[in-house]
């Protein structure tokens, strides 16, 4: 009876062990995994940086008035277009 | 087995006495390491524990980012990402002539000066070069210097640059908050670092959590009600203007008319955020809030609107204003160009001093001095910029009639830009004055109402008048809006009196007329060329940014029809053309 119980003691002892080291094992995984999401969340930030130093009205409109030569239409040539449906 | 059987010398009889001195021996050795146990285990154990959690125990620090600035569209204007700061303990700092060369080329530094900041050995911690980017500290890092290391800090960069500059402010080294918005929302911007306690293995993995300490929180986001846009547009106008007049300084602030947002402001001169390496006070100063001038004839809609308020007079009452001059107490007050006989709506029009004046001396100083404070003057409009101007506006009590006259068209007062434009509001929300905002609001704010809808209704038709071909700022004029606005003329004042040739050249104005949706107030700072007058120099800049403001902002046109305004199509009617 007490050798049977020895044996189970044994038993439950190696699965907590073992259970143990899983956890441990899982546990590092999700550290790596947090600091990749980390990685990638301050790749984002730089990325947000560039895009919005790159977006900047001041660029957009140097790029678009020197190297496209393109220009803003002045009044004269602007239509609006009023969304009230009055017929003429 | 029988005992007979053993070898003899087991068979010899052993003395009682020695036996028992060995279970005596026995007993007293456990009894001595009980007594260890008891005492490790029950009374010093704490201690113990102690020691061994510091072998495998760590307290882990976590780091909190500050919160960007974003503008009203959700643009990027603060942001913080990631840098190294190369750091050294000098009491590990091992490198012979080689190493320390390659490191100062890997740094971009002079070897001298690497040795010269070990060179201190009481300093536990020497930072050998701050904030680079991560990939030049992975180089660094390759040469395996000992006693090298590397710190992560947060480094805060304005893409928009300069032309946010003045609203958003900048960040000191450490990540807090120095000017501007970063000042004003540190608490909120600035988050807070946690720490959490975990039990490493001998890899120096994280295996476990042992416990949270603190949680960090990450900074808030603060939304300006800022437009970039707009911002960007007034910046280019400002700085052309300021360029082309040869001026000193200048402001442009746009408030959202109905809700008294702060829709862009800028300032000239202006500096980089990212580069702040030869900054000075003169650069950083955001005028238009912490700088005063007198308004001049800015505010003289105010001085009117009271008298018509309390119905002293009408519209189209005559005032008599020859010779263009008026003495009061010893002291005389004149227009630039001499009028004959105005009425209230031409005092306006024609920006009259002394006919503005004739209005407030029929009225009592307490009605004034009680207006300007509930204008907002002498008070700090309280956006949350840091340093925001009081203005100077003494006590009605103590005003003595000239001052009473001169104060009537805005001299003898001092205010900042924002508070002036504030206190427009009153005449595009039909006599409530609004309290301004510099974050965005989600719904329009309740006004304090100081003129009647009537009152308001003839002065904004006045200020029409001043833009109009035959007021004092044509120039102003929209093509395709009905605009109103004020010019404003003042001399500087300097120590012992006014400047003779310094002038503040000053317009506000809001459009369009019928359904107002932008105040534009310009201010430009001593103008160096002939003209000094708010109609020339501050006009046309008001015309050409609340032009384009309305344009960007597709804001119907409210006088199509006239040469170079816009023009209107129908969208039913392009709608029917489109299915013939």
């Amino acid at each position: 009876m007490s050798l049977l119980l020895l044996v189970l003691l044994v038993a439950c002892a190696l699965g907590t062990i073992t259970a143990q080291h899983r956890a441990r094992k899982s546990f590092v995984e999700l550290e790596a995994e947090q600091v990749a999401a980390k990685k990638l969340e301050e790749e984002f930030t730089q990325l947000q940086l560039e895009q919005s130093t790159w977006s900047t009205h001041k660029r957009v409109e140097a790029v678009a008035s020197k190297q496209l030569g393109m220009k803003a239409p002045d009044a004269a040539s602007t239509m609006i277009v009023s969304p009230e449906a009055k017929a003429p | 087995m029988k005992f007979e059987k053993r070898a003899p010398q087991l068979r010899l009889k052993l003395e009682g006495w020695r036996s028992r001195v060995v279970l005596g021996l026995a007993t007293l050795g456990f009894l001595v390491l009980a007594g260890r146990a008891v005492y490790l285990q029950g009374m010093n154990q704490q201690f113990l524990q102690a020691k061994g959690e510091a072998r495998y125990g760590r307290v882990v620090e976590m780091p909190a980012s500050r919160g960007p600035v974003l503008d009203r569209n959700g643009q990027m204007l603060a942001l913080s990402t990631p840098v190294e700061s190369i750091c050294v303990t000098p009491d590990d700092w091992e490198a012979d002539d080689a190493a320390v060369k390659r490191l100062a080329a890997a740094l971009g530094m002079d070897a001298g000066e690497i040795r010269q900041k070990i060179a201190n050995k009481d300093r536990q911690f020497v930072f050998l070069k701050r904030q680079i980017a991560p990939e030049q500290a992975a180089k660094v890092m390759a040469l395996h210097v000992p006693g090298v290391f590397l710190q992560r800090e947060y480094r805060r960069f304005y893409p928009a640059g300069e032309v946010m500059a003045h609203v958003v402010g900048f960040t000191g080294i450490d990540d807090n908050g120095q000017e501007g918005i970063e000042l004003a929302q540190q608490k909120r911007l600035a988050g807070v670092a946690g720490s959490r306690k975990v039990i490493k293995d001998r890899k120096g993995n994280i295996v476990e959590d042992v416990a949270s300490l603190r949680v960090p929180r990450d900074g808030e986001a603060v939304t300006l009600a800022i437009d970039q846009r707009l911002q960007f547009l007034a910046h280019r106008e400002l700085r052309n203007a300021v360029a082309a007049n040869g001026a000193r300084a200048g402001s442009i602030v746009i408030l959202d008319a109905k809700t008294g947002e702060v829709m862009a402001l800028v300032n000239m001169p202006d500096y980089n955020p990212n580069n702040r390496a030869n900054v000075t006070g003169k650069q950083t100063r955001n005028r238009s809030v912490t700088d005063l001038f007198e308004p001049g004839s800015t505010l003289k809609p105010f001085t009117v609107a009271a008298a018509l308020d309390s119905g002293l007079v009408k519209p189209d009452t005559l005032i008599q204003t020859a010779p263009g001059s008026m003495a009061i107490g010893g002291w005389t007050i004149s227009d630039s160009h001499p009028f004959g006989v105005l009425s209230v709506a031409q005092v306006i029009q024609k920006s009259s001093n002394v006919g503005t004046a004739k209005i407030q001396l029929s009225m009592t100083a307490e009605r004034m001095g009680t207006l300007y404070r509930e204008l907002g003057f002498g008070a700090v409009p309280a956006t949350g910029f840091p340093g925001e101007a009081k203005g100077l506006l003494r006590p009605w009590t103590q005003w003595r009639p000239i001052e009473q006259a001169t104060m009537s068209y805005g001299h003898g007062i001092s205010v900042s830009l924002l508070q002036v434009a504030r206190a427009y509001t009153v005449f595009t929300n039909e006599g409530q004055l609004l309290p301004l905002a510099l974050l965005k609001r989600e719904a329009r704010p309740i006004g304090k109402p100081l003129f009647t809808k009537d009152t308001t209704r003839e002065i904004v038709r006045m200020m029409e008048m001043a833009v109009s071909p035959g007021g004092t700022a044509p120039r102003a004029a929209v093509p395709g809006y009905r605009v109103g606005g004020k010019t404003g003329t003042a001399h500087k004042a300097e120590a012992g009196g006014y400047a003779e040739h310094k002038y503040v050249s000053s317009f506000v104005g809001f459009a369009p007329v019928s359904n107002p949706r932008f105040i534009v107030a310009v201010m430009i700072d001593e103008p160096s060329g002939t003209k000094y007058y708010g109609g020339d120099i501050g006009a046309p800049v008001f015309s050409t940014v609340m032009g384009a403001a309305l344009r960007m902002m597709s804001v119907p046109p409210d006088a199509p029809g006239i040469p170079g305004a816009p023009g209107t199509i129908n969208a039913q009617a392009r709608d029917t053309r489109g299915e013939g």
